[in-house]
């Protein structure tokens, strides 16, 4: 057990890219937490995904010990919390289990719009902050204007900021000095009953449930009784340890330490994030405030393109779901793609990642659907249904109206700029809030509908801007709009999985481009087909794809019929990547594409 | 009966050699400066005698000196292999025995020596009319010189045939049909006429990932192209009887027929290709299509083949509908179902013929006009 005073608990905010998986990686390495020949970049960064993509998704922790100038040795336990927006109710309970946060700023860009979110969220967590900025060995670093800009628009003191290279190395020392003498000791009494905050939990295949647990008072041995409060359960403790970053036994926790417990708990699912751990017997009774969970605002339907795996992508689903609770499914039927699942994420990142894995990691090929958000559907008769999927729309003349999220975002962008950012928020029926200038960029701050976001928002931003924009969320409450169903008809026959929901004014813009899309999409087969976008029985845009007309090989090769077979199975595979609509076949890929607007 | 015995038997030999390799081409063609004659000619002489073991005796009614450049081989070598075939399974009296040429004037003055080794039919690779198209298609001979060895061909051979390559860049319908017609008027009984294809692997593939081969004809237009080729030749009257070959009735390339109505034939030389029946049994053999691989191994064991790899009838089936239905009289739908042991879905079927792609009458099925152009994706829904 470690004296409160020298344990300092921490985390680091940045934007992406402004160097938070170096700075940690350094932090390992100079202190010697693992030796050298086992350092691997972005330590922290444990999945695949997550190290392929240079993304953080899931929060990490590592115990570091560090012997200070004082003489003293610390212990300094690092939470690396995800950057993406989907993932900013993770970073917030994640600050809660700690009091102090570096603020790293990549010197040469200055504070972006992650930086800001993630800085608030420091702030709403009561954090000691100690601003850091990095990346001092670009020629185009600026740090004197990134300090004024750190005070302007965040509105700290950074005149102590540290200057850093996580690079090369330059001011790590300072950043273990700051973290010692800037940032406060935990508070806890060792005497009084246990209060631990469970932090985070997820399953491993050899030890089952793990929790991460911060304690707040008292001491957490193996071989306890613990119950939690939330589910009233209770579990004998097999096994309490720190992370080094691999998981290490030790004996106990004590106050203001942070690590990790199992106790045979089944499912990430028996466990609640935030929830108060403490003993069975002579416990605490009064909870810490806790977390609501986090909720998925983004849906989409995932089938197999094969549809004889659906029972395997059941599996693999369930299995992914062990542990990411905040990922929900429930099966779907769809005429046209059959059986499969509507899934909800917290965000297209959050999507995107849970569909990788499930096609890496279970070797799944998928057709994934339009993604939808959660509309209120308001009923004449007073009943208020929640739609997840356009394909569930009731009939129009059942509705009285339709409510559907907002969110509030917050861009960054250098002036020039400017005036294409506006115009893709105006496009997206968005109503400006603020215009403001941190520094040399532009900040506004635009009231939006998530639908118009979650698809390919993101990706525009950064080509309208040439990736100089950066772009974050919070998600505003429901408001009442003029929105549609909009169906397609491809051979005359509706296609449930590209039913969209769209604002009346734009419907028939947005028919037009979906049927000019699948147009390039869909190949030509050897009759023509009409492609038609209508809402309830009305056609408002259409395209054709002309037939087929010449599909042969010339030659003859000798008698190489080998050849040929293997063309024909060429064929087949090709077939395999599609699915049929009547005799249309329409390529796995084109769910989603069809929806990508080039404008 | 085995179902060969529909097709007839013939006998492929594969010449690996050109003077150079041609932009489009991917078929298996080496340039080499220095050849053995000798060497080469003992080694095919091995092969046609292990060919012989294998099947067994049988009468040859075909055989196809094919390539790469066969013109190039020597007379005596062509001499000695047709002497060999004869001998260890006996010609048919009336065997057509063709050699592919390339039109130079080098080559032309070999035509008599092959026509008293044996070569009755000969298929020139003409390639095109057009001397600037003949240098973006890589060749090594002119307009003028291909005509010169057109005429020395049909003054050594009964039959000739030529080839040529359409669809070029930047060639037009109306380009390529004044050029058929000049083809036409050559008073030719027999035509083989390729839309270029762009093979991977090849210089004109290479240049087309990149998107360097500019102005091919786009597809509709190509389609028009093949249409229209038929109608001309027919005009002339050489009829389309498999997708890119045109001939007078009875001037047909039997040896080709042979693939086509997938019969038995037995392929000698690098790379070459065989369906042979053995003991009842349809057996797909290749050989190791690297010339001094293929060398070594024939030293060795009589013979440059890949193990043998007997065909499951249901594939016998595929490969007999594949073929067959390139031809305009089309496949036997009793034989078909003989070897996939049930008849083709009766759905797709008619989901075709209401289409207008293919027709049956009786137990023929036969792709119609429109269908023969999208083959391939035809049969795909066949086979599917
Ligand atoms: N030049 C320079 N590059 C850095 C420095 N720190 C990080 N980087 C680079 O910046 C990129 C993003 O760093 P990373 O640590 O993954 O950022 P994260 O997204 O905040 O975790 C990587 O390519 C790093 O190599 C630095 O101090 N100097
Ligand atoms: C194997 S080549 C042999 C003929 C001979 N070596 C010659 O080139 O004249 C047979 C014929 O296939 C055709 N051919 C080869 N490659 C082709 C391609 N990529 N596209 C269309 N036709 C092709 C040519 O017309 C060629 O004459
Ligand atoms: S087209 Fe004929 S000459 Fe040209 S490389 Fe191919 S086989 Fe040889
Ligand atoms: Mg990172």
């Amino acid at each position: 057990m470690t004296e409160l005073k020298n344990i300092r608990n921490f985390s680091i905010v940045a934007h992406i890219d402004h160097g938070k998986s170096t700075l940690a990686d350094r932090l390992i390495q100079s202190t010697g937490t693992v030796a050298d020949r086992d350092m691997q970049a972005q330590l922290l960064d444990s999945m695949d995904i997550e190290r392929e993509r240079g993304i953080t998704i899931k929060a990490n922790t590592v115990r570091i010990e560090y012997k200070a100038k004082d003489g003293e040795t610390y212990v300094l336990n690092l939470i690396d919390t995800p950057g993406h927006v989907d993932f900013a109710y993770e970073v917030s309970r994640s600050m809660r289990a700690v009091e102090g946060s570096l603020l790293v700023v990549d010197a040469a860009q200055g504070v972006e719009a992650q930086t800001l979110a993630n800085v608030y969220h420091a702030i709403e967590a009561d954090h000691e902050i100690v601003p850091v900025l990095n990346k001092i060995d670009l020629p185009a670093a600026e740090p004197e204007r990134v300090c004024e800009q750190i005070e302007d628009v965040i509105g700290i003191d950074a005149t102590d900021a540290v200057m850093i290279s996580a690079k090369t190395g330059i001011g790590i020392a300072d950043v273990l000095e700051a973290i010692v003498t800037r940032l406060p000791a935990p508070e806890g009494d060792a005497d009084a009953p246990l209060k631990a905050m469970l932090v985070d939990s997820w399953y491993d295949p050899y030890l089952g449930v793990v929790v991460l647990v911060r304690v707040i008072d008292g001491v957490l041995k193996k071989g306890d009784k613990i119950k939690m409060l939330a589910t009233n359960a209770s579990y004998p403790v097999d096994r309490v340890g720190v992370f080094k970053p691999e998981m290490q036994p030790i004996d106990k926790l004590g106050p203001g330490e942070m690590g990790f417990l199992t106790a045979s708990i089944k499912q990430v699912r028996d466990t609640r994030v935030g929830d108060t751990i403490t003993h069975e017997k002579k416990g605490v009774e009064e909870a810490l405030p806790g977390f609501k969970p986090a909720q998925p605002v983004v849906f989409c339907g995932l089938f197999p393109v094969d549809t004889a795996l659906f029972e395997d992508l059941r599996e693999s689903i369930e299995k992914l779901a062990l542990n990411d609770a905040s990922f929900s499914y429930e099966t779907e039927s769809s005429a046209a793609l059959g059986f499969g699942f509507r899934c909800g994420f917290l965000g297209l990142l959050h999507l995107e990642v849970i569909r990788d894995r499930l096609e890496r990691e279970y070797d799944i090929d998928l057709i994934t659907t339009a993604p939808s958000v959660i509309y209120k559907v308001y009923l004449r008769d007073g009943t208020i249904v929640e739609l997840h999927n356009p394909a569930d729309m009731p009939d129009l003349t059942l509705v009285d109206h339709i409510e559907e999220p907002r969110i509030k975002a917050t861009i960054l962008v250098p002036d020039e700029y400017l005036g294409d950012v506006l115009k893709l928020c105006q496009d997206r029926r968005g109503i400006q809030i603020d215009l403001t200038y941190a520094g040399a960029r532009a900040m506004v701050i635009y009231d939006l509908p998530l639908n118009e976001v979650v698809f390919d928002f993101y990706d525009r931003l950064k080509s309208v801007t040439k990736g100089y924009a950066s772009f974050d969320y919070s998600m505003e409450g429901y408001a009442e709009d003029q929105l549609v169903k909009m169906q397609i008809l491809v051979n005359d026959e509706p296609v449930d999985a590209l039913s969209t929901m769209v604002h009346r004014a734009r419907a028939e813009a947005r028919g037009r481009a979906m049927c000019a899309k699948l147009k390039e999409l869909i190949p030509q087969h050897m009759f023509k087909i009409p492609i038609q976008a209508a809402i309830g029985g009305r056609v408002i845009a259409r395209e054709t794809i002309s037939a087929l007309r010449k599909d042969v090989t010339a030659k003859c090769y000798g008698g190489d019929a080998t050849r040929k077979r293997k063309l024909l199975d060429k064929q087949k595979k090709g077939k395999k990547k599609m699915r049929e609509f009547g005799r249309v076949s329409i390529p796995q890929s084109a769910f989603i594409s069809a929806l990508k607007m080039d404008d | 009966m085995d179902d060969w015995q529909h097709g007839g038997f013939g006998v492929y030999i594969h010449w690996p050699f050109c003077l150079a390799k041609c932009p489009y081409c991917d078929f298996n063609s080496h340039v080499s400066r220095n050849i053995d004659h000798e060497l080469w000619r003992d080694a095919l002489l091995k092969e046609l005698r292990h060919s012989a073991l294998l099947t067994g005796p049988r009468k040859v009614d075909t055989v196809f000196f094919g390539g790469g450049t066969p013109s190039l081989m020597r007379a005596d070598t062509v001499s000695a292999l047709i002497d060999e075939i004869d001998k260890l399974w006996g010609l048919n009296p009336n065997a057509e025995i063709s050699l592919e040429a390339n039109p130079t004037s080098v080559e032309a003055q070999k035509f008599a020596d092959f026509s008293n080794a044996g070569v009755n039919r000969i298929s020139m690779g003409i390639q095109s009319l057009n001397d600037n198209d003949l240098k973006a298609l890589g060749r090594m001979h002119s307009v003028k010189e291909a005509l010169k060895a057109f005429d020395i061909a049909k003054a050594q051979f009964k039959r000739v045939s030529f080839d040529l390559i359409y669809a070029r860049q930047k060639q037009t319908a109306k380009h390529w049909f004044a050029e058929l017609r000049q083809a036409l008027d050559l008073a030719v009984d027999h035509l083989s006429l390729y839309q270029l294809t762009i093979e991977q692997g090849t210089r004109f593939g290479d240049l087309y990932e990149k998107g360097n081969l500019r102005h091919l004809p786009p597809s509709d237009e190509a389609a028009d192209m093949y249409l229209g080729t038929r109608e001309i030749c027919a005009e002339y009257g050489l009829y389309g009887y498999e997708i890119s070959n045109y001939a007078r009735q009875g001037a047909e390339s039997r040896h080709n027929l042979i693939y086509w109505r997938y019969g038995d034939y037995a392929g000698i030389g690098p790379g070459a290709h065989a369906r042979l029946t053995l003991d009842h049994q349809r057996t797909a053999l290749h050989t190791h299509t690297q010339p001094q691989e293929w060398l070594d191994l024939v030293r060795e064991n009589n013979h440059g083949m890949h193990a043998p790899e007997p065909l499951a009838l249901e594939d016998q089936a595929i490969e007999y509908l594949m073929m067959s239905m390139r031809l305009t009289e089309g496949s036997d739908l009793n034989r078909y179902e003989a070897l996939a042991g049930q008849e083709l879905s009766s759905t797709r079927v008619e989901q075709l013929k209401a289409l207008g792609m293919i027709e049956t009458t009786g137990t023929t099925l036969k792709a119609t006009a429109k269908g023969r152009p999208l083959l391939n994706s035809l049969l795909a829904e066949l086979l599917r």
